[in-house]
């Protein structure tokens, strides 16, 4: 037997859900501590880093702003892989991977959102603009809730999960646009400085707390994402066993 | 007048609230998602136990219970 024929039949046996379920089972634990522990570890390091020489204590705002707006287009770039997996390879999890992703996307959208906001009325002396930068994340906010719909709207959730699909890989064309708004078009908002080809501009004394930060997100997102993930799998489970009691009554009367 | 009063408290808004709302938006937000999926799993365990409970069996799970 191959290697690549190992490394096949390890990838498709995740295609069973419970087989997924015991899998899940045991990496939860360790991802939920690793996840606290990287939170508790970022956090300190948040309040323990110096104040800006300009922007003063609210460069704290920061810590937690920019890891939310990773996460924000991670999070669709998860289900937007995940959705090829439904389109493609009609992978049974793949869908159920996209579909819980979404409220988790979404909070994280949101939290980007308002903590900018909060960010930007002591710093720029407004709310809010209608700049590229901001207008695109916006715009993944409204593409999560209307995913979000979208689901809500189908009882069956196979019926769902292709247009579903669909609507999310059409939909990722926002994340390279959000990505180099602040290069294309005049904003606002500041240009990249972490993600950038000659090197982070940030002090380390912030830089390394904005990482840990960053990671503890990670590691928070896929917590939850596998958490919420178990749970659909039992929400399918109860369906069919319930149709499948509904049809045995009906062809016993 | 609630105008008037929306620029008093603004102005009186120190840069440490600014910082106070984010954390706590973002913990509120994230704490909520948690207990949401948490209660969640608890009800689809409830109801998978109910059937399992009326004698409702999966297909792909033999009458003799076995854990597959």
């Amino acid at each position: 037997m191959s290697d690549t024929t190992v490394s096949q039949g390890w990838f498709t046996s995740l295609a069973n859900p419970t087989r997924f379920l015991a899998l899940s089972g045991r990496i939860l634990p360790y991802l939920a501590t690793a996840a606290v522990l990287s939170l508790l570890a970022g956090l300190y390091m948040s309040f323990a880093a110096p104040e800006d020489y300009q922007q003063g204590i609210t460069v704290r705002i920061m810590f937690i702003h920019v890891p939310a707006a990773w996460l924000a287009m991670m999070c669709y770039s998860v289900m937007a892989i995940a959705s090829i997996g439904t389109l493609v390879w009609r992978h049974p999890l793949a869908d159920v991977a996209a579909k819980t992703a979404l409220p988790i996307g979404a909070a994280f959208t949101f939290l980007s959102l308002l903590t900018g906001s909060l960010w930007g009325r002591p710093m720029w002396g407004t709310w809010w603009v209608w700049d590229a930068r901001l207008t695109s994340v916006f715009v993944l906010f409204l593409m999560y809730l209307g995913l979000m719909a979208l689901h809500k709207a189908m009882d069956d959730p196979a019926r769902a999960a292709r247009p579903a699909a669909v609507l999310t890989l059409v939909g990722f064309i926002n994340i390279p646009i959000i990505k180099f708004s602040v290069e294309w078009w005049n904003t606002l908002h500041q240009p990249a400085s972490v993600m950038r080809l000659d090197g982070p501009t940030i002090h380390p004394t912030m830089l390394y707390p904005l990482l840990v930060m960053a990671i503890a997100y990670t590691l928070i997102f896929f917590t939850l994402h596998l958490m919420a993930m178990r749970n659909e799998i039992l929400r399918r489970r109860v369906q069919a066993m319930r149709r499948s009691a509904a049809q045995s009554i009906g062809g016993g009367a | 007048m609630l105008r008037n009063q929306l620029v008093v408290v603004r102005k009186m808004m120190s840069h440490e609230a600014f910082v106070f709302l984010s954390y706590a938006a973002t913990a509120v937000t994230l704490t909520g998602l948690l207990v949401g999926i948490l209660l969640d799993g608890r009800e689809r365990k409830r109801e998978l136990a109910e059937l399992e409970a009326q004698g409702v069996r999966r297909r792909s799970k033999p009458a003799s219970g076995s854990s597959a």
